[in-house]
């Protein structure tokens, strides 16, 4: 049985993302909707992505730091004209302290309409032992 | 075992929320619910075309209902956030729940023509204006 998270569907302003460093890519940045939840194997983190493709996500693991990047293409909106908007379109970024106890070499992505799943096993040593009673 | 930890005004502002959204659905006014709803619309113009997007990441296809009559759309569905129920959360920011808005466009639509994709959580709507709302030229003799 998965149990359901009751948090009400609302709408809300995406969260622009402030500068926190300088980027030199055209374009506004947001912070995707990130859900993170531990499971006894792994710790997986679920981000809300709308409009970005699987083949525009980057998925980066350097010392320690998870960065998620995923870039919309803004080339289909070239040809319309805006009537009456409600949100902003921009590419989503956000990063993450990764605990050193996760298996860097088998961390598994998938993504299903919109919604980015990476997994992050944990480490062998990581994993609760039950300890037999001898 | 899984601990959570109930936040004791999660029942007041579910209640707050639900007044909210019925003064906000319109109900008992002229209007419809054009404003202040989930999910959040673009109206676009192409050509005679009206484009509607929306971002409903996590929705699920088939748990989505898209009507169009005259000039009003009506987007309606439920999304779902469901993890194993033995997993601790961490980190809680998705939201969840059902939907329901119509709006109102300019004009009459035509809707055996209109066309709907929803692909990686946004649903895009190609709305035809109906003939008869097309402006026309007259010739003057």
């Amino acid at each position: 049985m998965a149990s359901q998270v009751s948090q009400e569907v609302a709408p809300r302003e995406k969260r622009e993302l402030t500068q926190a460093e300088e980027r030199t890519e055209a374009g506004k940045f947001f912070s995707p909707y990130t859900d993170i939840h531990e499971t006894e194997r792994a710790v997986i983190v679920t981000m809300e992505m709308p409009g970005v493709g699987k083949d525009a996500i980057e998925i980066q693991l350097e010392k320690g730091v998870l960065t998620v990047k995923g870039t919309i293409d803004s080339a289909k909106y070239e040809s319309v004209q805006p009537l009456y908007t409600e949100y902003n379109v921009g590419n989503f970024v956000r990063t993450f302290t990764v605990s050193p106890k996760v298996d860097a070499a088998s961390i598994s992505a998938t993504v299903a309409d919109g919604v980015l799943t990476v997994e992050l096993p944990k480490a062998k040593e990581a994993l609760p032992r039950r300890i037999a009673i001898s | 075992m899984v601990i959570r930890v109930r936040d004791p005004f999660a029942t007041l502002l579910g209640l707050q929320r639900a007044m909210e959204s019925v003064m906000g659905s319109d109900w008992f006014g002229t209007r419809t619910s054009g404003s202040g709803a989930f999910p959040l619309l673009n109206v676009f113009t192409e050509g005679d075309d009206f484009v509607v997007e929306a971002e409903l990441p996590g929705v699920k296809k088939e748990d989505l209902d898209v009507q169009v009559r005259g000039d009003l759309l009506r987007i309606q569905g439920k999304k779902t956030v469901s993890y194993d129920e033995n997993a601790s959360i961490h980190r809680r920011e998705r939201a969840a729940g059902q939907f329901d808005r119509t709006v109102t466009l300019p004009d009459e639509i035509d809707s055996a023509k209109v066309k709907a994709e929803f692909r990686d959580g946004v649903l895009k709507l190609r709305l035809p204006r109906a003939e008869s709302a097309k402006p026309r030229t007259v010739t003057i003799n």
